[in-house]
Parts: structure tokens; C-alpha cells; sequence
């Protein structure tokens, strides 16, 4: 349904029908959004599931130093950082190779080291480069929304500290490393201690809907194979990532029970289930959490049929956005192929990723703890405050 | 105003306001209440007073040491708990400040001078006082309470009061055949004409209980603006002041001249808001502080009286004159409670000039910081969530709104405007107004048809005049059924609220806490003239008028609340009051 008024429609209509009409259906969106643009987090995203089996992880472990990396699309970026000798953009890309890691920890780490590597000899001229450091990675990738979170967060939680002024540059400088570094191992650990939380939640011959391939939710599933409790999963096929068919591949590794479901039949399969896990690109200030499509329609399926929804998420990934519906998000959008050729006039809803309002979730497991999503907004303001 | 009133006035004025409520201490308790906490001593403070005031009505003559005796033993009604006493005395004199703020006042401690202890002795209590507290136990005390208010319910008027006193008084010499002054409990005080010592120290509790008569008879009698009350009120709302409309204003004009110790800046924005020409909370609010600066700015300390007390006993006699013109609204509460706040933090050492300007640019600071950029901060948060093509809903006339469409329209993004309007104050219009001039796109419907127009709006925002801690918003009234319409369409709904507005009180429903406003507007239908069914029955008893000026809107139909500190949800409303608590008292 078309959020907008008859009377502004045919407003609209007689204004354009005055000046030349466009030809193409996108004046729906505001005249400046590329309607062609690809989420280049997404792609990483894409090209990342393509490398998250475990074999391909165990090569790539071995050869992290010297793999040379994918291409990735936005290299005009990295142009940005080259006037100064250490380059963020390349220190990100070394940490990114290592295809276990977060985009945001990786950032994260770079940041970490623009400090080390700083030449600054006041503390304002090293806010002033961590702040550049962070825009130039944030501007890396637009849509990606734990990156621009993770970065925003590491430099509150760095700079911060009040007992800055008073102790010279060089003890306050090393303070702040400490505290960068701390922020870092904190980010790389999130998962364990996520997994670890969320142990208590699963019971023996319980059965899992997942959805989506989050990195997190694979290690909670993980570390619950390994402390030998006995659970099924049933995953989403995931259309168009196809994350369904590489978790289950892992999931078969570890001798779970896996179940493959169409996209399509989640409200079938929901009276066997017992509980919900999925993973969260970004959670937003209202508690709400932003994720691949078809998380929203699966939520509010096990919300309708008293199922919990449990969403795991490191707490590096709480923005400040707040988003009011699906259209109030950034777009991210990605090419979608459904193997058949299609008309020229049909349009495709090519977003990549949803919105869940807080209301349909019930937990979030972070690494500050087993949250309910009206923690969120508290924590932010406390840290931004 | 009435002599009864005027009993504290007898203690020599040598000894300000803190020494009078330390004098409480050491008075003999008579009839002490029961009920122990600040909040309810505030509320049951007014009520052992009422005895006081009937027993000084009936004998003038005794002098006036002996009668401030008596009558504080009628308030000292703790026992052996001098703050409580003190949380009282200072509820009570405290108008719009919750006990909380009191206290930091009239606690502050002094000495009592030597005088005191004399007069203490001299009327023939001595520290006899302090351990006779203890001896009347709790059932005791409520029995002499009870039948006091038995008494005095017994019968009505003037009379019986005089009969409770005279029953009060019997039971104080009952139950303290050892005081000699007990009899000295019947004189008034002969004070002159009202003072506002005097009106300071009785100014009623904000949100007094108005259907407590007791109460409301004491209030009325200490009261500087007339009104009269209406007959015919609604029930459910007997606990809130209802007043006959459009007597007042001569009255108090005339008044002018003999209101001494009223600022005139005070007054200006009193009748003002008496006649409705300043409305809504921030601009009440500036008003009101801009006031107090001019008054910091001519205040001159009387001899032998610190600034901090005396000041602090100023604003709160002009805060009692302004409750009488209208109940104050929770964003003039907060700056009160601010204000009073820094008058106490002002330190001893400096001198008045220095202190008197460090005030007023507190003041100003209050102002541009809390409500001036907090406005722009809210603006600015808020236009990122018009998007090209939105129909915006808003309704009543709420300044922060209005900010945030014109600034909007300045960002050239292309929106319409839906103005939502309703009987009897059509605020609504004045915002028309003002955004058609700048070339908005306006409609304009009344609040009977919100279910007709919602479906095609796709925000709604509403301004607030407080923000509870439970996410409940209270604003005008009609905002609940706006947001609750929205709501049932899906429709989100943005309260545009600054942080100084937030309140730590909780409320359930519109009931327990509200204003009353004008019933005979109701009876009329604005411009139309020649609809008047009702002409007549106005005073009919089977016809009760009831307007209300606000409600409260659960924070379920809320989506976001936009405020200075950024964009939360309600959960989030409590964790922003402690933040700003926190950094107030740091300030």
C-alpha cells in the first residue's frame, strides 16, 4: 500500500504531466537516491558466505599474512588515505583478510593502530586523526551499519576517558591505547562470550529456526554441539544469499540435525519450533534490529504464535539510528537473479535488508550481557551522553 | 489578608523564616499526625493548621509569643523526628517546590539565636517539650486527630471550627495538662494585612488535594487572587480547583496598589497567564524566569537576613501568587525547582552584587540552554525523519512542532501538513497561521474526523508538556486520542518533548492529576452565535460542564520521543531524567 495520500498523487501527477514525465517508476523515491547503487556490504557479505566454510577457513587461517585479497569495488576510496604515510584503509584491509573477522573489529584493530602509529603531539591533533581515520573508514562503506557503529562507538569509548587532561600527552596517549586495544580484544571475544551466555537458553530436544549465516549465531550453535546437547536446527534457504544451504553444510560438520526450509514455509514450520535465533547487521536505538531480508516476516510469524525470538548481536553494532518503518533505512540494495529473464517493465524489490521493531523480539544476547531490547536506548545514551 | 493567617507573623522578625521552623522543634506536640513521610506531612501539614486558624479566630487578644506557641504545637505533629517536622513546615511553605527542594532550604541550619530559647522558656516550655513528644503513642494521637476532624465535619462553617479548636484545645489540655499556654492556642494573631512571609509560608502544596474542604478553606483565606469557587463540579474531579471564570481580573487590578510586596514583572505575568494570553509550557516558562531575573536583579537583602533564605522565600510567595492564576505546568516546576536550586548553592562568602549576577546568568542559561538549544537540537534530529512526500500530521498548536516544520520547509522538502484542531481553544488555527505564511501546504480539519483523514497520513507529531517516567505523555488534551487513532492505523507517532520538561512522577491516567479550565466556554460554540441550547442550564444541577486541559497518552502509541539528548524510545525516559539529574546537581 502506498503510504501517501490520493490528493499528494494526483498533485504529483498534474505537476509532472506539465513538465516532461519521466519515464522510469522511480520518482516514488526521492529525485538524488542512484537507484543502481549496490550495497557494497552486502557484496562483501556475499563474497564473505562464499569463504565461510570451514575448509576454506582453515587455508585462509594458515595464509592470512600473504593472501592477496578480493577486489573490492570502492578502490577509489583507499585514494583518501594516501596523503597520510600510514594508511587506515590498507591497515583495515589487512585485517579484514581473515575472513573470521568482523568488519567493524577490523576497523576497530585499524583504529587501534592509527593511535599507535600516530605522530600527534596534543591530544586534540590525535582526536582530530582518529576522527578523519574513522570518516574515511565509515565512508568505505556507506550502508554498512556495524561498521559506521563500531567505529562512532570505539572513538566514544576511547576518548572518553576524563582523566585526560591531567597527565601529560605521553602517559595520556598510551592511556588512550590501552584503552583501544582493550575495546579491540573486547570486539574479538564478543562471540565467545556471546555463545557462552546464550548456552543456557538452549535445551536439550529443543528445535531452532535460523536465518541468515551470522557468524554469531554459528559459534552459539557451535559451542552448544560441543557441550553434546542434543538440538536440531531448521534454516531458512535465504534467498538470494543462499545461507541456508552453507549453514547447513557447517551445521552437518558438527553432526547437528539440520532441516532446509523454503523461505516460504517458515509459518508452516513454526508450531515445531521452539525458538528463533538470528544474528543483526546493525540494532537500533529503539532496541529494534536491522538484518537480512526476511527476518521482519519471521519475527513477527513466531511473535503471532508465542515463539521467542532471540537475536545475537556484539554490542559494537548498536547505532544510533532510529528508524520508524522499512523506507526509513538507508537502501541497500543487491542484484537479485531468479534465473529466468524478467520484462523490462517489472520492478524488483532489491533491498537487502529489514527492519524488526523491538516488540517482536524478546532477548538480545551481547557481550555486555543478556539484554532486553529497551537496554539498548540506555546504554547509548549512557555512552553518548 | 485574614488575621488568622497571620499567626506566624507574631514571632518578633528578627528571626527569619529557618528560625521559625527550627522553633517548631522545640514546641510541644499536641497533635501530632500519625503519617511520618514528607510528602504526605506536606499534605496533612494544611489540615491540624485548620484548627489553629479557628482557635485564633476566636480570641485576638493574647500576646503574640504565647500564640505562636500554641499554634506550632498544633503543627508540630511529628513526634520526635525534628526533619519531619521541618519537611513540613517547609512543604508548607513551599509552594510549587517538592519536599525534596524544600528541604535544602529551610533545613539549611542555623543556631537558633538565644532569643529563641528564651521565648521558649518563657512561655513555659522547656525541654519538657522534647521528651513529652514522645509520650503521646500513635493510636493516641490519631484519636485526638479523629475527633478533631469529627468535630470540625460535624458541622459547617465558622463555628465549627471554633468548636473543634475549643475541642482541639480541650484535648491538648487533656492530653498536656503540663502546658500552661495551651489556652493561648485560641488567640489570632493580629497581623496586619497580608504579607508574604505569611503567604510563603502557607502556599499550598501544587498539587493540593482540592477536595480536602479543610484545605481548601485555609488556601482560600491566604489567597491574594478572589476566585470564587464554581458550584457545579463533576465528581471524579472534585480533587482539582475549579474556579468561576472572568471574576478575577478587575479584582486584581484594582488589587495592584496594595499588593506590596508583589513584582510587578511577577504580577504582569501572572494576569497574563490569568487571561490566557501566554499559554503553553516553554513560553510560560520564559516568562516566568525572565520574571525572576528582573526580580534577582532589583532584590537588595534585608538587614540581618542572608540572601540565599530570603530570596529563596520570595520566589516561592511569587510562585504561590502565580499557582493562583493558573496551576503551573510541569516545565515551570522544573525551573522553579532549578531556580531554587541554585539560589541554595549560592556560597555565603560572596558578595550580594556577585551572587545576584551569578543568579541571573543561571537564569539566562537555563534559558538558552534547556529551551532555546534544545529546541534547535530537537529541530534538528526531528526534520531527518520528514521524507520527500510525507503527510504530517500535528495537532493543537505545540512550539517544537511548529520549529521543526519551518525548518523543514527551509530544506526545500516537499511536504504537506495536516493541522488537527478542537473546540474550545482552537489553538490550532494560530499554528494555520503562521505556516501558511511561510507557504506550507496546510489542511485543516477538526478532531472529530482524525478517523476519516488518518489513513492517509504517514507521521504524526505531537508536542508534550511533560514526559512521565513511565513514557507517559501528558499534553493537551485530545493528543491521547490523536496518538491512539495513529496508533490503530499504523502510523507512527513523534513527540517532540525538551529534556527540562521530563518528570520523575508517574501517571496511569488523566484523572489523578489535571488542570480544570474555564466550564462555561463548553456551554458555546465559537462563532456560532446562534447555537445556544445550552443558554440557561449552566447553573442546572442535573448539568455538569467539564473541561479539561490535558491528558496523558500511554506509551504504547509512541514511537519515538525526539528531545535535546537525541531520539529515544519511552522505555528510555527514566534513564534520561537520572542523566539530567545527575548533570543538574553537577552544574
Amino acid at each position: 500500500m502506498w503510504r501517501r495520500s490520493a490528493s499528494f498523487i494526483l498533485d504529483e501527477r498534474r505537476r509532472t504531466s506539465n513538465s516532461p514525465p519521466m519515464a522510469d517508476n522511480n520518482t516514488t523515491r526521492a529525485p538524488f537516491q542512484n537507484p543502481d547503487a549496490i550495497s557494497a556490504y552486502y557484496q562483501t557479505r556475499a563474497a564473505h558466505h562464499g569463504v565461510i566454510t570451514s575448509d576454506w577457513l582453515a587455508q585462509a587461517q594458515a595464509a592470512v599474512g600473504g593472501v592477496s585479497g578480493e577486489e573490492y569495488p570502492d578502490s577509489s576510496v583507499a585514494e583518501t588515505g594516501k596523503e597520510k604515510t600510514f594508511n587506515v584503509i590498507e591497515e583495515f584491509n589487512g585485517w579484514r583478510k581473515q575472513p573470521d573477522l568482523a568488519e567493524a573489529v577490523a576497523a576497530i584493530r585499524a583504529l587501534a593502530a592509527v593511535i599507535r602509529a600516530s605522530e600527534a603531539s596534543t591530544m586534540m591533533e590525535l582526536e582530530i586523526e582518529l576522527k578523519k581515520a574513522s570518516d574515511t573508514l565509515k565512508s568505505w562503506d556507506k550502508t554498512s551499519i556495524s561498521l559506521t557503529a563500531g567505529c562512532d562507538l570505539f572513538i566514544r569509548y576511547v576518548t572518553r576517558t576524563s582523566a585526560l587532561e591531567y597527565e601529560d600527552f605521553n602517559s595520556a596517549k598510551s592511556r588512550l591505547l590501552e584503552r583501544a586495544e582493550k575495546f579491540g580484544e573486547i570486539s574479538c571475544k564478543a562471540r565467545k562470550i556471546i555463545a557462552m551466555l546464550s548456552q543456557d537458553f538452549i535445551f536439550d530436544g529443543c528445535t531452532i529456526l535460523v536465518h541468515g549465516l551470522s557468524r554469531v549465531v554459528l559459534e552459539i550453535l557451535k559451542t552448544a554441539a560441543q557441550n553434546n546437547k542434543l538440538f536440531r536446527v531448521l534454516c531458512t534457504e535465504g534467498r538470494p544469499d543462499g545461507t541456508g544451504v552453507l549453514l547447513s553444510n557447517e551445521l552437518s560438520k558438527l553432526d547437528i540435525p539440520v532441516k532446509l526450509l523454503l523461505d516460504s514455509a517458515v509459518a508452516y514450520s513454526m508450531d515445531e519450533v521452539d525458538m528463533v535465533f538470528v544474528g543483526a547487521d546493525g540494532v537500533v536505538e529503539s532496541g529494534g534490529i536491522i538484518n537480512m531480508m526476511g527476518t521482519y516476516q519471521i519475527a513477527l510469524v513466531a511473535h503471532s504464535m508465542n515463539k521467542p525470538v532471540y537475536v545475537a548481536a556484539e554490542s559494537y553494532k548498536f547505532a544510533r539510528l532510529y528508524p520508524l518503518d522499512q523506507k526509513d533505512m538507508a537502501p541497500a540494495l543487491r542484484p537479485i537473479e531468479f534465473g529466468v529473464k524478467i520484462p523490462e517493465k517489472v520492478e524488483v524489490e532489491r533491498s537487502a535488508r529489514d527492519y524488526t521493531p523491538p516488540r517482536y523480539l524478546t532477548l538480545l544476547f551481547t557481550d555486555l550481557g543478556v539484554l532486553s531490547p529497551s537496554v539498548v536506548s540506555d546504554e547509548l545514551i549512557q555512552l553518548y551522553l | 489578608m485574614d488575621p488568622p493567617s497571620r499567626f506566624l507573623h507574631s514571632v518578633p522578625t528578627r528571626f527569619d523564616s529557618p528560625d521559625r521552623l527550627r522553633f517548631h522543634h522545640f514546641s510541644f506536640p499536641q497533635l501530632p499526625l500519625p503519617r511520618h513521610d514528607s510528602s504526605s506531612a506536606a499534605a496533612s501539614a494544611v489540615s491540624p493548621s485548620s484548627f489553629s486558624y479557628s482557635t485564633a479566630a476566636t480570641s485576638p487578644t493574647a500576646s503574640p509569643g504565647r500564640v505562636s506557641r500554641g499554634s506550632f504545637s498544633r503543627f508540630s505533629f511529628a513526634s520526635s523526628l525534628p526533619g519531619v517536622g521541618m519537611d513540613s513546615m517547609a512543604a508548607a511553605t513551599s509552594s510549587s517546590v517538592p519536599a525534596s527542594g524544600l528541604t535544602t532550604v529551610s533545613v539549611v541550619n542555623m543556631p537558633p539565636p538565644p532569643g529563641l530559647s528564651e521565648k521558649a522558656s518563657g512561655v513555659g516550655v522547656q525541654k519538657s517539650s522534647k521528651p513529652l513528644k514522645e509520650k503521646t503513642t500513635k493510636a493516641e494521637r490519631r484519636a485526638l486527630q479523629d475527633a478533631q476532624r469529627a468535630a470540625s465535619k460535624a458541622e459547617g462553617g465558622k463555628a465549627p471550627l471554633v468548636s473543634s479548636g475549643s475541642v482541639a484545645s480541650a484535648n491538648v489540655k487533656a492530653a498536656k495538662p503540663a502546658k500552661p499556654s495551651s489556652q493561648e492556642n485560641d488567640v489570632a494573631v493580629a497581623a496586619a494585612g497580608p504579607s508574604e512571609k505569611d503567604r510563603k509560608k502557607d502556599a499550598p502544596h501544587p498539587r493540593m488535594q482540592y477536595d480536602d474542604e479543610s484545605r481548601v478553606v485555609k488556601a482560600k483565606r491566604r489567597a491574594v487572587v478572589k476566585q470564587t469557587e464554581a458550584k457545579n463540579r463533576v465528581e471524579l474531579f472534585r480533587h482539582l480547583p475549579q474556579y468561576e471564570h472572568g471574576t478575577q481580573l478587575p479584582d486584581l487590578e484594582t488589587k495592584f496598589s496594595l499588593l506590596d510586596p508583589m513584582y510587578p514583572a511577577v504580577y504582569k505575568v501572572g494576569l497574563q497567564y490569568l487571561s490566557g494570553d501566554i499559554s503553553g509550557g516553554n513560553a510560560r516558562c520564559i516568562a516566568m524566569l525572565q520574571a525572576f531575573q528582573e526580580v534577582v536583579k532589583d532584590y537588595s537583602t534585608p538587614p540581618e537576613k542572608t540572601l540565599n533564605r530570603d530570596l529563596t522565600a520570595k520566589i516561592s510567595s511569587y510562585v504561590s501568587f502565580l499557582i493562583e492564576c493558573r496551576p503551573l505546568s510541569v516545565s515551570m516546576g522544573n525551573a522553579i525547582r532549578f531556580v531554587k536550586n541554585r539560589i541554595a548553592q549560592l556560597p555565603i562568602t560572596l558578595f550580594e552584587s556577585e551572587a545576584k549576577a551569578a543568579l541571573q546568568s543561571d537564569i539566562q542559561r537555563f534559558i538558552s540552554e534547556k529551551i532555546v538549544a534544545a529546541d534547535k537540537a530537537i529541530v534538528r534530529h526531528a526534520v531527518t525523519k520528514i521524507r520527500y512526500g510525507d503527510v504530517l500530521l500535528t495537532y493543537g498548536s505545540p512550539s517544537a512542532v511548529e520549529m521543526v516544520l519551518l525548518q523543514a520547509h527551509e530544506l526545500r522538502k516537499k511536504f504537506r501538513v495536516l493541522v488537527v484542531d478542537s473546540l474550545p481553544k482552537l489553538e490550532g488555527q494560530l499554528l494555520l497561521r503562521r505556516l501558511i505564511k511561510r507557504g506550507i501546504d496546510c489542511t485543516y480539519t477538526h478532531i472529530n474526523a482524525i478517523s476519516y483523514i488518518t489513513h492517509e497520513v504517514t507521521k504524526v507529531f505531537l508536542g508534550a508538556s511533560s514526559v512521565l517516567s513511565n513514557g507517559t505523555v501528558y499534553s493537551r488534551v485530545g493528543t491521547a486520542c490523536v496518538a491512539m487513532v495513529a496508533s490503530a492505523f499504523r502510523v507512527p507517532v513523534l513527540v517532540c518533548c525538551e529534556a527540562y520538561k521530563f518528570h520523575e512522577r508517574e501517571q496511569l491516567d488523566s484523572i489523578c492529576s489535571n488542570e480544570l479550565g474555564d466550564p462555561n466556554v463548553i456551554s458555546k460554540v465559537h462563532g456560532r452565535g446562534d447555537i445556544n441550547y445550552l443558554d440557561g442550564l449552566t447553573n442546572n444541577a442535573n448539568l455538569q460542564f467539564l473541561n479539561l486541559m490535558y491528558d496523558a497518552t500511554p506509551s504504547d502509541y509512541i514511537s519515538m520521543i525526539i528531545t535535546d539528548y537525541g531520539m529515544v524510545p519511552p522505555t528510555s525516559v527514566p534513564v534520561i531524567v537520572r542523566e539530567y539529574q545527575k548533570e543538574h546537581l553537577l552544574v
